[in-house]
């Protein structure tokens, strides 16, 4: 028999008990389940921790996980705060019942009423705009006019679309539908999809890229993605384009937040979430991203403000929850991969 | 010893448990969203994933098979340098392999725009890689290696021995391979393609890089975008049900069969090839290397230096290795025990309940990944919450979570996802270790432990060795299961590549790639040193 060994003993029982170091109830310390990743908002909470002190606990995934987890945790979540890429995913958390209402004076007065839940349940933080991008050597930007125009047969094999399966897409065509009815928005989607001169692309950028190559003349993207491209190789012939200005407006979504419904440390959260709506904050959301800030007081970043203002299309975005599974319905019908 | 009976149908019973969530929403009411699913996209999913299937099952069989013959049984130029090389494709994620490929071959990419200036033409008879052949061809590339992998280990043991029995039958060289010698290797090369047949119904980053649309997309779908978690389990349950008519299948054709070979062969003589035939070998096996591992990884060195800035966060990058590899280590440790402890059991107490049980343990390699993670957290949330009630009532002691939120969670979701991949190659080298050889043993006056350190374990070496560098690779690979249970800060390669590629930023997470493949060769070249010796 080998004698017991005291110090190994100890350090075995800790090992066990480090494996079992899940988490312990700390008062100043916020945990978020961010969907939004780790580069664009970590420069928040760090700002956040040194201004109150309080300790700011992440994770990152997806969206439909990160709610599918707050859902199967229950009242034993660690959460605090869910943060999501866009309003449809913060809608079906809201409907899901896992956030809880907050009543904050500065968040009303920071963030614009189109950019919240009616039920105070999520908050913009920052909006991204979903423009047209076009290739300058192809079109000249007064053939361009909205979403709806990019349906007429002039756009035959001259349109570049990202996959239906992106949110953004989703929220944007239940904007649509919002705005002209079912019927009508299958038209104009049958209309895109018709244009298309490729499959549709995995991201974004992609898009992008096959513009400035001149596979196609035109597509749809969230403005930041250009921007990114455009730091990278200003030479690309591409240029925003505003749609839709003399009626609805630019689509934007948002990413955004909300308090889950078990939160343990509320007043910190809540604080937090202040603070994400705060001057500070949203110049960072506009620094990091090249996104635009939720709250119309801040100023954009100069590179984001040579492409010029919008006017942005005002209807609330928990439509683009509401419709959003009949606006992926609906691209399903209309042959939209 | 009986409580070793029990053990596959503990681990049978962990692994259902998560499969039990996702069948148990089969009643619940999503009649709307299969309606819809019927009548717009699912003929074309299934044709899709059907297609897809064979057509990956058909390049791994062929590549596989081929390159394992070629490296077993023929000395050709280069041939040792080759039969370790050919792993190294294994070490690359297939979604990676993915977007490596489309950044070459597409619209964008520099061949196409090179060819565009210089021939001055639209290049319309150019292949479109976004295609369904696109996608056969980058996930052969990247899942080869499972077949070669554990047909090298058959044809290696076997292979020049029962060649040169069929020769001495008056079999040529051709008809001995395809008459005894594939046949004889059929249940090790039958694990390797069931291994590419889940891996390949249960991917999603591969194919949402092609925007290819599979079974597996439409669950994501129908989760993630129509917010209906009951309609996506449904289907995933569908896909459950059809791999396991697979694998009743392949029991079933594998139980007819029976294996008395053998011991692993003394280092046979080599056929050496001669003439144009050497160098068809060493270019096809070239071509195949070049392929699936040096453009890919060049791409992505590439990539990685035009993304590096001095102001890179070294220290952090470090953590995420050693986050990678240490849950990697752990992972393969455990699996590897417990597969061990379970073919040992059904070895013990043959019969066809016990052979369900340990099947059965295998099916969380097909399902997509996301939903095992849920499908995982759900029983062990439910679990946290029950001991945290009795330690409040019994202790009065508020706990929080116990076990979410720690390596437990994690590995016990990758003991259940990965179980599969070790127990195919040691079901394998299981099968080698006859009756006979444990009474040859026993009449030696070896028995318990002497005889499975003396006589098991040099048969299972290699097997184990296998199972092991499988489950290491495949664990630092994974994305979904990993981004869900993992403890807080415990992020890895994996989840970085995953926060940058979700934003499209593919150059910037060819760093993070380019590290994982590098940490994969490790144990590669481990495993190497232990079988070449």
């Amino acid at each position: 028999m080998p004698r017991f060994n005291r110090n190994r003993f100890v350090v075995a029982v800790s090992f066990v008990f480090s494996l079992f170091s899940a988490h312990s109830v700390h008062a100043e310390e916020v945990v978020v389940y961010s969907a939004r990743i780790e580069q664009l908002i970590k420069p928040m909470f760090d700002a956040f921790t040194k201004e109150t002190g309080i300790k700011v606990r992440y994770t990152t995934d997806n969206e439909g996980a990160l709610i599918a987890r707050l859902e199967a945790e229950g009242k034993n979540t660690p959460a605090d705060m869910l943060i999501t890429a866009d309003a449809g995913n913060l809608w079906a958390a809201a409907r899901a019942g896992l956030l809880k209402p907050v009543k904050s004076d500065v968040l009303d007065n920071n963030i614009p009423v189109h950019l919240r839940d009616p039920g105070n349940e999520w908050f913009g933080l920052s909006i991204r705009a979903r423009t047209l991008i076009y290739n300058t050597k192809r079109v000249d930007s007064s053939e361009l006019s909205t979403y709806e125009d990019l349906a007429d047969p002039k756009w035959r094999k001259r349109l570049c679309l990202r996959t239906s399966k992106k949110v953004y897409n989703q929220s944007l065509v239940a904007m649509l539908i919002a705005e002209h009815g079912e019927a009508e928005a299958e038209k104009i989607v049958r209309g895109w999809v018709a244009n298309l001169a490729t499959d549709p692309l995995s991201d974004d950028t992609r898009a992008l890229e096959f513009v400035a190559a001149g596979k196609c003349d035109v597509t749809l993207v969230n403005t930041y993605y250009f921007g990114r491209l455009m730091q990278k190789d200003p030479s690309l012939p591409l240029a925003v384009f505003w749609p839709n200005q003399n009626n609805s407006g630019v689509h934007v979504n948002i990413s955004g937040a909300g308090i889950t419904r078990y939160s343990r440390n509320e007043q910190a959260a809540i604080q937090l979430l202040e603070f994400l709506s705060s001057d500070k904050a949203q110049n960072l959301f506009a620094d990091v991203n090249m996104e635009y800030p939720a709250n119309p007081r801040i100023k954009v970043d100069p590179f984001v403000a040579a492409w010029g203002s919008f006017k942005q299309n005002p209807m609330n975005l928990v439509k683009a929850g509401e419709l959003q599974t009949t606006a992926v319905k609906l691209m399903d019908r209309a042959g939209y991969r | 010893m009986t409580i070793w009976r029990l053990v596959p149908f503990i681990t049978a019973a962990l692994v259902l448990a998560p499969v039990g969530v996702v069948v148990s929403s089969f009643f619940a009411p999503a009649s709307d969203i299969w309606q819809h699913l019927f009548e717009t996209t699912l003929p074309l999913l299934l044709i899709n994933t059907l297609w897809l299937a064979l057509g990956v099952i058909v390049g791994t069989a062929l590549l596989g098979i081929s390159l394992a013959w070629f490296t077993a049984v023929y000395e050709f130029p280069g041939r040792r340098f080759f039969s370790w090389a050919l792993l190294l494709p294994l070490a690359i994620p297939a979604y990676v392999t993915a977007f490596v490929a489309l950044g070459l071959f597409d619209f964008t990419g520099p061949i196409q725009t090179t060819l565009r200036t210089w021939l001055d033409n639209d290049l319309s008879w150019f292949p479109d890689i976004r295609s369904r052949a696109g996608v056969i061809i980058v996930m052969t590339l990247a899942f080869y290696p499972y077949v070669y992998l554990l047909a090298r280990n058959a044809f290696l043991s076997q292979g020049k021995r029962s060649l040169e029995v069929a020769q001495s039958l008056g079999f040529n060289r051709k008809q001995g391979f395809f008459k005894v010698v594939l046949p004889m290797a059929r249940p090790w090369i039958a694990g390797g393609i069931m291994l590419v047949l889940m891996e390949t119904l249960a991917d999603f980053g591969t194919v949402a890089v092609f925007n290819y649309n599979t079974f597996t997309t439409a669950i994501y779908k129908v989760w993630f975008s129509m917010f209906s978690l009951h309609a996506a389990s449904q289907l995933a349950s569908l896909l459950i049900v059809i791999v396991f008519v697979v694998i009743v299948l392949e029991q079933q054709f594998r139980s007819r069969m029976r294996y008395a070979e053998n011991k692993r062969t003394e280092r046979a003589q080599r056929i050496q090839l001669t003439g144009w035939h050497n160098w068809l070998v060493t270019g096809f096996v070239l071509c195949v290397l070049f392929l699936a591992f040096l453009l890919p990884v060049t791409q992505l060195c590439f990539w990685a230096i035009q993304s590096f800035t001095p102001d890179y966060d070294v220290t952090r990058y470090l953590e995420f290795l050693w986050h990678s590899l240490s849950l990697s280590g752990l992972a393969a440790l455990l699996i590897c025990l417990v597969v061990i402890t379970i073919v040992y059991a059904s070895r013990r107490y043959p019969g066809s309940v016990m052979r369900y049980a340990v099947r059965t343990a295998t099916i969380g390699y097909a399902l997509p990944g996301t939903v095992l993670a849920i499908g995982v957290y759900v029983p062990l949330t439910w679990l946290d919450g029950q001991l945290s009630e009795l330690a409040l009532r019994w202790f009065q002691i508020e706990t929080g979570q116990l076990i979410q939120g720690t390596l437990i969670t994690m590995l016990i979701a990758y003991l259940i996802r990965f179980m599969a991949v070790s127990h195919y190659p040691i079901d394998g080298a299981m099968q080698r270790i006859t009756h006979s050889i444990d009474e040859a043993a026993l009449s030696l006056g070896l028995s318990g432990w002497a005889m499975i350190r003396e006589v098991h374990v040099p048969i299972l070496k290699s097997g184990i060795f296998t199972a092991a560098t499988l489950v290491f690779v495949d664990v630092m690979k994974e994305m979904p299961i990993t981004l869900m249970t993992r403890p807080f800060g415990w992020d890895t390669l994996a989840v970085r590549i995953f926060e940058m590629t979700s934003e499209g930023q593919w150059e910037q997470a060819a760093l993070p790639a380019v590290t994982l493949v590098l940490a994969g060769l490790i144990p590669i070249f481990l495993f190497m040193r232990q079988t070449e010796k």
